[in-house]
């Protein structure tokens, strides 16, 4: 059922960006308003997400080690797995956000002559990796449409991207991993039961909508072209707050339009669906904090106030009482 | 509501924020954003190869089947229903420099306008040398 309802919602966004891209009114509602729209939901959302999530009280370290914790100099502490210092803990979010470090330790479960057998799985990690990487590469070299002048870093990854030179335009690596890794990721939440079982549909929309995304995109630069010109300069007066002419508005091919709300609705969707884990990664207690449990005092914010009475105000109190009655005290007044 | 490590996480704000606008202060911070290519059409020709729709947004791939049909199958003229295109009594050449620079001779104020504007950067020249008129 979860599929689809996703894949409906999916085919509704498409068939909306291209009815947009042929009626001048929506072409407008859809070119000009809704990417305003789209931009402060993503933004604010990703904000409110993180600030609810900051209110948290964090009064004790959490953290799920996979390491030695530091102890006795003699014993060697797993720096990584199981940091005590700030650089350390540094150390091991780079490692998670950028490469996923979490998603290596991954298994799978089977049944092998009725017997319950964890094995080493590294596919999901891998097309996982090569799905997020692509992205950023692409959202990257984007930014030839986006500013003017194109930032440095534009040329250098077009160049290493397209390293092959195969095709033309040549293809880029990103844009074959990104189709694959989605394809991939999409068949696992099917074919594999103890996914699907689980999987909703928040899980397989997203993966349907940026999918939606690449596919017309790669039909854009490969196959159907769009007038390039046009889309930077739609996308620059965008960026920049310029007002854009019907003119202008008439260049932009239905494609685009298709591939424009697609990213709108991404942007929307971002922050109230489990995407935004982009910025949650960042607030994972069991990752982001030190293990430093016993080397620092955390105290809890909600501890109630407690009266109480310590054993040397004991003693002050009944001293005279304690030596007349032989008692041993600890200071003679 | 105390915020733990609330520096930090204003800071991860921040940042996370300013990756994502980046393309908007890029442009408001140049006065670049608001230059567009301007082309300049041969003014002596009359006609090119294809309408101007085709021309612009598929000429890639028609120099592509260019190179293809002339390095590798050797056919080097222009060939349309069956019959090899003239021009000017001579006929057409599938080629850059003899055919399309000939009257688009100034690359820098046509092809370039909009292969800068898009960061394309066309990797013949890494190996042929531009032609003279077309360098100017
Ligand atoms: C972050 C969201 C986006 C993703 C994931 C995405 C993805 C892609 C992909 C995979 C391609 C294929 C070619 C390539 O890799 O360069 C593509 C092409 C394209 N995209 Fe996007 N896109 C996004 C946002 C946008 C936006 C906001 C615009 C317009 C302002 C846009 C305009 C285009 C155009 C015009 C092409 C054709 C490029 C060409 O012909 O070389 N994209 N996109």
């Amino acid at each position: 059922m979860g599929i689809q309802l996703s894949l409906l919602v999916t085919v509704v966004i498409l068939l909306a960006g291209w009815v947009a891209g042929v009626l001048p009114f929506l072409k407008f509602i859809f070119g000009v308003i809704l990417p305003y729209v789209a931009l402060a939901v993503f933004a604010i959302g990703l904000i409110v997400r993180v600030l609810r999530w900051a209110r948290s009280p964090v009064p004790f370290r959490i953290t799920t080690t996979c390491g030695q914790e530091k102890s006795l100099p003699w014993i060697k502490q797993n720096k990584l797995d199981n940091p005590s210092s700030a650089l350390g803990t540094l150390g091991r979010m780079a490692l998670e956000v950028l490469f996923f470090r979490s998603l290596f330790r991954n298994t799978k479960a089977s049944l092998k002559d009725d017997r319950l057998v964890y094995s080493v799985d590294k596919w999901l990690w891998f097309f996982s990796l090569a799905f997020h990487w692509s992205f950023l590469i692409i959202f990257l070299r984007h930014f030839r449409f986006f500013t003017e002048p194109i930032p440095f870093f534009v040329g250098f990854l077009q160049d290493i991207d397209g390293f092959f030179q195969v095709g033309l335009p040549i293809i880029y690596i990103t844009d074959v991993a990104i189709l694959v890794a989605l394809t991939y990721l999409f068949l696992r939440r099917i074919f594999n039961a103890k996914v699907r079982i689980v999987s909703l549909p928040s899980d397989y929309f997203p993966l349907l909508l940026i999918l939606g995304i690449a596919v017309t995109g790669v039909l854009m630069r490969y196959f159907l072209k769009t007038d390039l010109v046009a889309v930077k300069e739609f996308a620059v007066s965008i960026l920049s707050f310029q007002p854009i002419s019907n003119e202008l508005l008439n260049k932009l091919s239905p494609l685009f339009m298709i591939h424009f709300t697609f990213v709108c609705t991404l942007l929307i969707y971002f922050p109230m669906s489990k995407l935004v884990h982009l910025g949650g990664i960042f607030m994972s207690p069991t990752r982001n904090l030190a293990n430093n449990n016993r080397m620092k005092r955390h105290i809890n914010p909600w501890n109630p106030v407690v009266a109480v009475h310590t054993y040397e105000e004991y003693e002050d109190e009944f001293r005279e009482k304690m030596k007349a009655a032989g008692i041993p005290v600890e200071k003679e007044e | 509501m105390k915020i733990y490590d609330g520096w930090k996480i204003i800071l991860g704000i921040v940042i996370g924020i300013a990756f994502f606008t980046m393309p908007i202060w890029l442009n408001l911070s140049s006065a670049q954003s608001k230059v567009k290519p301007k082309l300049v059409y041969p003014t002596d020709a009359r006609q090119c190869i294809d309408d101007k729709d085709y021309m612009n947004h598929y000429h890639m791939d028609l120099l592509n089947y260019w190179r293809d049909s002339v390095v590798r199958l050797n056919m080097r003229y222009v060939v349309r229903n069956g019959v090899v295109l003239t021009h000017n009594g001579q006929k057409l050449e599938m080629s850059l420099t003899l055919t399309c620079l000939k009257c688009h001779s100034d690359k820098k104020n046509f092809c370039d306008q909009c292969h800068n504007y898009l960061q394309v950067k066309p990797y013949c020249w890494d190996c042929h040398v531009q032609p003279k008129e077309a360098l100017k």
